[in-house]
């Protein structure tokens, strides 16, 4: 997830009020997290295809259309207006990317297993492994290095007189990292259609 | 968080047999370590936004403690057992205490003093 937001020291623009974490989300959040430990008491195939599917193509999609269509736009647009943007949009981003990578993660670890692509015996061993390498890389540039400037940005966005310097020192966070993530979710879509294939 | 999500890929790799054990060992110690000193270097930082930073960390381990407890149970169901639902479980308490640090620490480094 990528999104560029001011660059102007000082910025005093009106700016939307809103919540770091959205409330009225969080329903939901916890529909769908129910909805996998469900998927994954009962064994459910399908259940757990649906979850790794779409939880996976929406992780992939969001990743690759954000990082390279959204994010460079949004660096084009005027600052209010990208502050407006920021102020929608990232911590929207803070409930739905944890959530479908959870989603993700979990449901395919259980095809996996269901699959016997676990068993290192299995001639697809290597696959799995390889994916879990990718998404380690993911996780950790996700969790140690954007996940806490997306939250530190909503912070700084919602005092009074918003810093530009440190936003933009956090957001060039997301700059360095949209290639390594792109090309990782260029390597997740070869893995797992091979896995299948 | 590099060497948890090493331990933890590379126990997951194995299962549901079990891992040869001391690399997953090595990994945690590191994770260990890193973490120890993290807090410590956190503890002697002077002028920190320090209710800021217990605020954001608060709810940051809330949810990933539901993180960790899912990827748990998900083990757990599998039937992992024995020392090596101890080195898991051990890995994944230490992600559920890094994350938040992590993101409490970005947080209140650009936030007024208290």
């Amino acid at each position: 997830m990528a999104v560029a937001t001011p660059a102007a020291p000082g910025i005093s623009v009106e700016r939307p009020t809103f919540e770091i974490v959205p409330r009225k989300g969080l329903p939901i959040v916890a529909l769908v997290l129910i909805g996998v430990v469900v998927a994954i008491a009962r064994d459910s195939r399908w259940g757990l295809v649906f979850c790794h599917i779409v939880g996976g193509g929406l992780w992939t999609g969001i990743d690759l259309f954000v990082g390279f269509v959204i994010g460079p736009i949004i660096g084009r647009m005027s600052i209010p207006a990208r502050i407006e943007f920021s102020t929608r949009f990232m911590p929207k981003m803070l409930l739905i990317m944890p959530t479908i990578v959870t989603m993700t993660l979990a449901a395919g670890f259980q095809l996996a297993r269901q699959d016997a692509f676990l068993d290192t015996s299995n001639p697809r061993h290597a696959w799995v492994v390889a994916s879990f390498f990718v998404v380690g890389v993911m996780a950790t540039i996700a969790l140690a290095y954007l996940e806490p400037a997306n939250v530190a940005v909503l912070f700084e966005l919602r005092k009074a007189q918003p810093d530009g310097r440190v936003i933009e020192k956090l957001m060039k966070r997301f700059v360095y990292t949209a290639g390594i993530t792109g090309v990782m979710q260029v390597v997740t879509l070869i893995i797992m259609t091979r896995l299948v294939s | 968080m590099v060497a948890v999500a090493g331990g933890v890929i590379y126990m997951a790799s194995y299962l549901p047999k079990h891992a040869p054990l001391w690399a997953a060992l090595v990994l945690l110690a590191v994770a260990v370590g890193l973490q120890l000193a993290n807090a410590l270097l956190l503890w002697r930082i002077e002028n920190f936004a320090w209710a800021r930073f217990f605020q954001v960390w608060r709810w940051s381990l809330l949810a990933y403690a539901l993180i960790a407890g899912m990827i748990e149970f998900a083990f757990l169901y599998d039937h992992t057992r024995g020392t090596a639902l101890v080195l898991l479980t051990l890995l994944l308490a230490l992600f559920m205490l890094n994350v938040p640090v992590l993101i409490a620490f970005t947080v209140a480094r650009f936030q007024a003093t208290d």
